[in-house]
């Protein structure tokens, strides 16, 4: 499956409701959540006293990416992250998995599809305190019947993974936080997911941690490459680790786009809010804000797409009018001058002045 | 708001008196009138006093003829069942009688040791060699038999009901008022109908703790199971658990601390259960031999088999909360030969093995030889003696004096017992005068102080002390207490209420209920006063605390009938010794109650009040206690289960009430009357708890303490 740009799709969330409340069902005539007028349901909703946790929620998770789902507590991002693996029924809408709608599989079914194609890491982490670190992490094997030697020794595999080799025999509550979301991680690939779901995985843990945390899980992506959708509540954690991020408030989604989509062009003032303290150097990239190339570009010195504004800053200084711009594979995709860079760094100050 | 300024301004006129006063006093004032007319008439008409037999219903022959219509058709299957569960409990009986006691002691010492570790396993070696020195380790054993046989068949019957509550809905709508109801009809009152069906013998003191002793596993499988954490079940779910594996996978496995809290809280029940039964007889256990020896006055034996039920009772209790304690502590090695991975079970199993083949060759190693047994009961006797007669003094003018000034009015009333010989003055008309003045006087102050409700209590309160339970006419009773709890729990409780008191009447229970109710009021009040001054001590004190914790823990696993053999000893059969040994029981939840709601009481709150000059004397008074009530409050009503509890137990050392009456039905086998007795037991403690519990609620609300 693909969606409009081109880009394969693994799972699409499609106008999901999810309500809670004594008569939820009531709102919605039909199951698929395509509701005439949303924003007049979601009012009507509140009105009658229940509460709209997911509100016509849509979205594509393209193959590959790190699709991070940011919002303020209560904002629904756990619901929504629960509904995609139908921890949480939706009251309405549609969740497709490689095509196929997963709100219409059965129980077994879906028990088979979370052995085999889901990983999900848990804010509190979730361990079992009765098992081991090895256990833990060989648990999700063991309810699928794989005999002893081979979960043990894809267990091992993947504590090594997350650097916890020589800890295998100590339990959940003789470790620090940050370990026990290490167990956490490695229980949830222990199965080989093609889906990751992490809900504020870093969240309960000190900053210092969190950023070292939030290293290692980049540099496991790097390897595993993986389908991840990702939960938080921290803006820069988002555009840290965010492929796209999806902003949500109350339910609802406000915005979807590309890190620098979002710092650049917020869709109101409510993004807007979270922007304001962002260092945009840091966050805008080469890609964002090339032009086509007009040939006049020195190609000897192209820089990366993803080449953040910062270091761009540093090679006009060395009197060069215009830089092109390659992709991965190393082609000339196009071209930035100064003009452009001053020009998104000016976005910045109008707000500053305003 | 402006309307009630201006009845203010009006009421010195005289002209709204009514207008100012609050529904809720209005309703006491009526009842006050009513109280008046009914004390004033009650020799007129005696009905006011006893309830008429006119009005009586005759369901205890209805509920005898139930139940021998039923005994009639399913006899024959309640004895099959005893006869198969008797096997068990023989084969039981048998190894433990045959083990040779060394091996004994080394398997509950490595028991004990797996448990807590050296410590324990020392104590326990200390106790059980006291059993057998002293020489009562064949009860012992027969005892031991019994708890081990009733205590996996409670577990069973609790794990399968708490689970099945906590699957499903329906279940749990019939098991919560079960438990409700369990909690609190009297100990006793299982026996009778097992009584019946299962005939007498060992097997009814088993089947009858395995029932009792079952509700504590049954709320802790609830309430462990309902209290794993989301993200544990949500992780077991992603990991791909299906219903039956995220069960016993997961919430199971997650919820063993709780659960094992409850396990050793049906131990202590089922030990307290058995040895209750003793009383059934048929069985030579420790229970028994206590009874037996106590009802002979035989006081240095009864001292001695005592220590020993305290002794097992302590075994059991840290044994069982040392495993609890160490709940996803003992990880064995998951590696090696079975020896490696199990060395606790495989020592056990050949301990026992060794035990019982060496008994087999050579017979006669088992026992302890007779002539080192050593039984100092008539040494003990001499120093009992020489106690009570040294302290006769003292000890006779407590009991004289709480009998005559306190415990006699409560009951028969003060017009009744004031005679010149113990009051010093005859309730003659102008006593009662001078008495009802006080009363009015001490009335006004408690208004002035504390409002109109301590005016009430005040009222109540010298109405009771004047007429006594007995004497006061039951519809102002029944009014009273229908009126507190309507107006504390609104209609529901009040109903309630209302037909638990209208059972006690048609009945015919209500005499014996009023004096059972008079020893439990007397005995609550004096915990309450005794156990909250200390609780407020222990607060304040560290020191205290460390003191009063360790005692408070030991009182409290103590099996019930433990309590009366001191008491009796040094203050002989009788409402006093009853009272005592009521109030060593349940003081205990005073004390801690009020102590740890005192503790937790918002530090905010404290350091605000410092803040603003308080001296510590005012922190208690005007900050900790008021923000603590909710707290006492559930404390008090621990109390009074207690009490209840307790107060049956008593009835062995000739209570009279519904205690003896439930003691009665179980030595006559008379089913209705034990049914009537033991549930207006039940009733009492019910409607003392529905009022205690929504008191305590509506002041959490007051406080702002809900969340
Ligand atoms: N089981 C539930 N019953 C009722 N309301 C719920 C339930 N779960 C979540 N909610 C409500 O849904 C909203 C979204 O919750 P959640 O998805 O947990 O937010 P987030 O993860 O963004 O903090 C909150 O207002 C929350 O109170
Ligand atoms: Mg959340």
């Amino acid at each position: 499956m693909t969606d409009s740009s081109g880009r394969d799709v693994k799972m699409t969330c499609r106008h999901v409701w999810k309500v809670y409340g004594p008569e939820a069902d009531g709102f919605f005539n039909n199951r698929n959540g395509d509701v005439p007028d949303p924003g007049a349901l979601v009012h009507q909703v509140r009105e009658n006293g229940h509460i709209g946790a997911a509100c016509d929620v849509s979205f594509d998770v393209h193959v590959g990416e790190i699709f991070v789902i940011m919002g303020l507590s209560g904002s629904g991002k756990s619901t929504i992250v629960r509904c995609l693996s139908r921890l949480v029924e939706p009251t309405a809408g549609e969740v497709i998995l490689d095509g196929e709608d997963l709100l219409k599989v059965s129980k077994e079914k879906l028990i088979d599809i979370r052995r085999h194609k889901m990983g999900m890491v848990f804010q509190n982490f979730g361990l079992l305190p009765h098992l081991s670190v090895l256990e833990n992490v060989a648990f999700p094997l063991q309810v699928q019947g794989l005999d002893k030697a081979q979960r043990m020794a894809r267990a091992m595999e993947m504590i090594e993974l997350v650097g916890l080799s020589g800890r295998e025999t100590s339990y959940p509550r003789q470790l620090s936080g940050g370990q026990q979301q290490r167990v956490g991680i490695a229980r949830s690939l222990a199965v080989e997911p093609e889906l990751w779901f992490l809900d504020e995985p870093f969240s309960a843990l000190d900053p210092l941690i969190r950023r070292q945390m939030q290293d290692e899980f980049l540099r496991l992506q790097q390897l595993l490459h993986k389908t991840i959708v990702f939960i938080t509540h921290d803006f820069l954690e988002a555009l840290r680790l965010a492929d796209r991020i999806a902003i949500m408030k109350d339910g609802q989604i406000v915005q979807i786009g590309t890190p620098a989509e979002v710092v650049m062009k917020p869709a109101n003032d409510y993004v807007e809010e979270f922007t304001q303290d962002v260092p945009r150097v840091k966050v805008i990239t080469a890609g964002d804000i090339m032009s086509a190339a007009t040939g006049d570009a020195d190609a000897t010195v192209a820089v990366s797409a993803t080449t953040t504004l910062e270091r761009l800053m540093t090679r006009f200084g060395e009197g060069l009018s215009a830089i092109a711009v390659k992709n991965e594979s190393g082609n000339i995709v196009g071209q930035v001058t100064p003009q452009a860079v001053l020009s998104a760094l000016a976005n910045e100050h109008d707000e500053e002045n305003s | 708001m402006a309307v009630t300024t201006q009845d203010q301004a009006q009421s010195p006129l005289g002209g709204s008196v009514l207008k100012n006063v609050s529904p809720q006093l209005l309703a006491w004032l009526v009842l006050g009138a009513f109280a008046i007319l009914c004390l004033v008439l009650r020799d007129e008409y005696k009905d006011l006093v006893k309830y008429p037999k006119e009005l009586m219903l005759p369901i205890e022959v209805w509920l005898e003829a139930g139940m021998d219509w039923f005994t009639l058709h399913f006899k024959p299957v309640f004895r099959f069942i005893s006869m198969v569960l008797a096997e068990p409990m023989k084969g039981l009986e048998w190894v433990l009688h045959q083990m040779p006691w060394p091996f004994t002691m080394l398997v509950v010492a490595i028991i004990a040791y797996a448990a807590k570790g050296w410590k324990l396993a020392a104590f326990c070696l200390g106790a059980l060699s006291y059993m057998l020195i002293v020489g009562y380790w064949d009860e012992s054993m027969s005892t031991l038999a019994l708890v081990g046989i009733s205590v996996p068949m409670s577990l069973l019957l609790g794990f399968s009901l708490g689970l099945m509550a906590f699957q499903f809905r329906w279940a749990r709508r019939i098991v919560e008022p079960m438990l409700d109801v369990m909690q609190t009809v009297p100990t006793f009152a299982y026996l009778v109908p097992i009584l019946i069906l299962f005939g007498v013998g060992p097997v009814v003191g088993m089947v009858a703790s395995a029932i009792y002793a079952s509700p504590p596993v049954v709320r802790a499988v609830m309430l462990g199971l309902g209290r794993v954490p989301d993200n544990v079940i949500e992780s077991g779910q992603m990991s791909g658990c299906n219903p039956l594996q995220l069960l016993f996978l997961v919430r199971i496995p997650a919820a063993t601390h709780t659960i094992m809290v409850g396990v050793n809280q049906t131990i202590m029940a089922a030990l307290s259960m058995v040895i209750i039964a003793a009383i059934i007889g048929g069985f030579a256990d420790i229970g028994w031999e206590v009874l037996s020896t106590m009802r002979k006055a035989q006081t240095g034996q009864s001292l001695l088999a005592g220590l020993v039920i305290v002794l097992m009772a302590m075994m059991m209790d840290r044994i069982s909360r040392g495993f609890t304690e160490r709940t996803g502590e003992i990880h064995l090695a998951r590696t090696g030969n079975f020896l490696q991975r199990h060395p606790y079970l495989s020592s056990l199993v050949g301990a026992i093995g060794v035990g019982l083949i060496l008994s087999g060759l050579f017979p006669g190693f088992s026992d302890y030889p007779k002539e080192w047994v050593f039984y100092p009961a008539e040494s003990l006797n001499d120093v009992v003696a020489w106690f009570t007669r040294s302290f006769f003094g003292i000890t006779d003018a407590i009991k004289t004096y709480t009998l005559y000034f306190f415990m006699l009015p409560m009951k028969a009333g003060l017009e009744r017992i004031a005679r010149p010989g113990s009051w010093g003055f005859d309730m003659t008309t102008m006593a009662a005068a001078i008495y009802w003045g006080v009363v009015v006087a001490i009335g006004a102050g408690a208004v002035r102080f504390w409002g109109w409700r301590a005016g009430v209590v005040t009222g109540l309160l010298s109405i009771l002390f004047f007429y006594g339970s007995t004497g006061t006419p039951w519809p102002i009773f029944v009014a009273a207490v229908s009126l507190i709890a309507y107006q504390v729990g609104g209609w529901r409780v009040a109903l309630f209420s209302f037909l638990g008191m209208g059972f006690m009447l048609v009945t015919g229970a209500w005499p014996r209920a009023m004096l059972s109710f008079y020893l439990a009021a007397t005995s609550v009040i004096i915990c309450f006063v005794l156990g909250g001054a200390l609780g407020i001590w222990a607060a304040q004190n560290d020191r205290v605390s460390a003191v009063l914790r360790p005692i408070n823990d030991t009182l409290q696993t103590m099996p019930l009938f433990v309590f009366l053999i001191p008491v009796i000893m040094v203050f002989l059969v009788g409402d006093f010794s009853a009272l005592l040994a009521i109030i060593m029981y349940s003081i205990v939840p005073a004390i801690r109650y009020t102590e740890h709601g005192l503790r937790h009481v918002d530090p905010v709150a404290i350091e605000a009040a410092r803040m603003m000059g308080c001296t510590e004397r005012q922190v208690l008074w005007r900050v900790k206690l008021p923000l603590a009530v909710p707290e006492i409050m559930l404390g008090l009503n621990q109390v009074v289960m207690f009490a209840l509890a307790m107060l049956v137990i008593a009835a062995l050392v000739g209570t009279k009430g519904l205690g003896q009456w439930v003691y009665d039905s179980l030595t006559n086998a008379r089913f209705g009357q034990g049914v009537i007795a033991g549930g207006s037991m039940a009733l009492m403690a019910m409607i003392a708890d529905r009022i205690i519990q929504a008191w305590a609620i509506q002041k959490k609300k007051d406080l702002g303490l809900t969340t």
